[in-house]
């Protein structure tokens, strides 16, 4: 049987390796594209007719690069093209090719597809957008009207994107093991880049898309390379914050913070995953900054109520993450656990320092804000939140910080009234 | 007679299709398993989260080893089962199609069943 569902999916799934394997062979990004593109014409035409390959993602990057290889030999009008029926030619073909085909280089084929999208070069946004065009598939105009430019912008930003990469010469050999390990490093934040655009967006966005989609890459790494913690860290994290994208914003599309969130709307089958790779990953001793953070978000996910939070361990796992990856914003976050355990005033005391370095940070002053209404010093809290709401990214972060404002004059005009 | 009904599929396949597509196919195959649990036909069944979130022991001279993935790096993974009770393996075969009518691009290993050990947890115990 083969359905459009199924078809569709297979293509897509198809398309990290085969892109990634032809990208081997070409060395060009846009010959690899076209060549799987031009596979895929040939898969839909042929797939219903003939019936699945055994393999398709081995289908989709022999008859790629044949017709790349077409397309060459036309240009240079060379030799006579093949008939079209050679494709058919193909049963005989695929099974030794299957065999050829080296798990490790295959593995190291994805890796560099990722790594080459997140050249350290190209600015945040366009690795985000090189990534979702490039290694997911997404269309030009998807990915604009995600991030809210023309088509024509998006597809300047990325063809320039794609020109500085030319440039750059990623190593296609296959890489060392220091090598590999500094792929992974790059690649995870990328993914992480792409799950936060859609995370900070919201699920009726049209960015919200864009998790899903990182967790699928996650979990495509993660099945190429079974043993490395990180990646088990990183998919587990993800999978632990998207459980909550039902309960996150309420119907008028405003935050819902973690406390208040009706918890019954959290994707069960996303926690027991991430639940279970959080596990997985402990087993190996080597903490990282993502499994830091997933068994954060494992806490938060393990309790049924916001009274069993465990604050405590939270506090303590951010403290580590402090040591692992010194950062203000994790001293921030430490702060909002501090602040449940040991009161308002300790965690006041422990963000006041970094005022200078979080000074155009909208969770610093919403976080300070609270701290400060807790205490009872409300003018200033009503200072800080005005501060968070000139410097909120999105309407509903905006509408979150105004609530509280609102409260705070609400009850003041209570106090005075 | 019991068989098992394993389901394989290419898992990377299987977590590729959009959110839509696999709730309708879920939607599709709850009205075969409504038809056949009707029937008395299908007891348990169940899905399995993708074998990234697996973790194998295997045997070796000393202490078992522990490995992270499944037990066997395949094209088409094991991605869940139904336990049915019919007849004969005509009855059952009938029964994987029924479903494989359903659900999307599936192979399905049929196996009689030797033991089986119902569920024995009370309900105040879970």
């Amino acid at each position: 049987m083969t359905d459009t569902a199924w078809m569709n999916a297979a293509l897509t799934a198809a398309r990290p390796q085969a892109i990634g394997a032809l990208v081997r062979y070409f060395r060009d990004l846009d010959t690899a594209e076209e060549a799987f593109q031009d596979a895929c014409l040939r898969a839909l035409k042929s797939w219903p007719q003939n019936g699945p390959p055994r393999d398709p993602t081995a289908w989709l990057i022999l008859v790629g690069r044949n017709a790349a290889l077409d397309s060459v030999r036309r240009r240079n009008r060379h030799a006579p093209l093949p008939p079209d029926g050679a494709i058919s030619d193909l049963d005989d073909v695929e099974a030794p090719l299957v065999e050829r085909l080296d798990e490790t280089q295959f593995r190291d084929d994805v890796l560099r597809l990722l790594f080459v999208c997140c050249h350290p070069e190209l600015p945040v946004t366009q690795q985000i957008a090189l990534a979702l065009r490039i290694v997911s598939g997404l269309s030009v105009q998807q990915i604009a009207r995600a991030f809210l430019v023309s088509e024509t912008a998006m597809e300047q930003r990325i063809t320039r994107a794609k020109a500085r990469i030319a440039k750059a010469r990623v190593a296609f050999e296959a890489p060392g093991a220091v090598e590999r390990a500094e792929r992974f490093t790059a690649v995870a934040a990328m993914i992480y880049l792409v799950f936060n655009e859609g995370f900070s967006a919201g699920d009726g966005s049209a960015r919200a898309q864009f998790c899903g989609e990182a967790i699928r890459l996650a979990r495509l790494l993660l099945r190429l390379f079974q043993t490395e913690p990180e990646i088990m860290g990183l998919t587990a994290l993800m999978l632990l914050q998207h459980a909550r994208a039902a309960a996150r914003f309420d119907t008028d599309g405003e935050i819902v913070l973690l406390d208040d969130q009706d918890r019954s709307l959290w994707d069960g089958k996303l926690i027991a995953e991430g639940l279970a790779l959080v596990d997985k990953a402990m087993r190996h001793h080597a903490p990282g900054p993502y499994q830091i953070q997933a068994a954060i978000a494992a806490l938060h996910a393990r309790a049924v109520r916001p009274e069993e939070t465990d604050w405590a361990q939270i506090d303590a796992l951010y403290a580590g993450l402090e040591q692992l990856q010194p950062s203000p914003v994790v001293t921030l976050n430490r702060a909002v656990a501090v602040g449940r355990v040991r009161g308002p005033a300790a965690a006041l005391d422990m963000i006041e320092p970094l005022g200078s370095r979080l000074s155009g940070y909208f969770h610093f002053f919403g976080v300070r804000g609270a701290f400060l209404q807790q205490l009872g010093r409300d003018e200033e809290a009503r200072i800080a939140f005005g501060q968070a709401i000139a410097l909120a990214h999105t309407a509903a972060e905006a509408a979150h910080i105004r609530r509280h404002l609102d409260r705070l004059t609400q009850e003041s005009a209570a106090v005075s009234g | 007679m019991q068989y098992a009904i394993l389901c394989y599929n290419e898992e990377d396949v299987v977590w590729s299709m959009t959110k839509e597509e696999d709730e309708a196919m879920m939607t599709r195959l709850d009205v075969v398993q409504e038809r056949l649990i009707k029937s008395g036909k299908l007891g348990p069944s169940l899905r399995l989260l993708p074998t990234t979130s697996a973790t194998t022991l295997r045997k070796s001279s000393g202490e078992p080893l522990v490995i992270d993935g499944p037990f066997a790096e395949t094209k088409e993974q094991l991605l869940g089962f139904f336990v049915v009770e019919v007849a004969n393996l005509d009855e059952a075969l009938d029964i994987a199609r029924e479903l494989g009518a359903a659900k999307t691009g599936s192979t399905y290993e049929v196996r009689p069943i030797a033991l089986y050990n119902p569920d024995k947890r009370s309900v105040a115990g879970t």
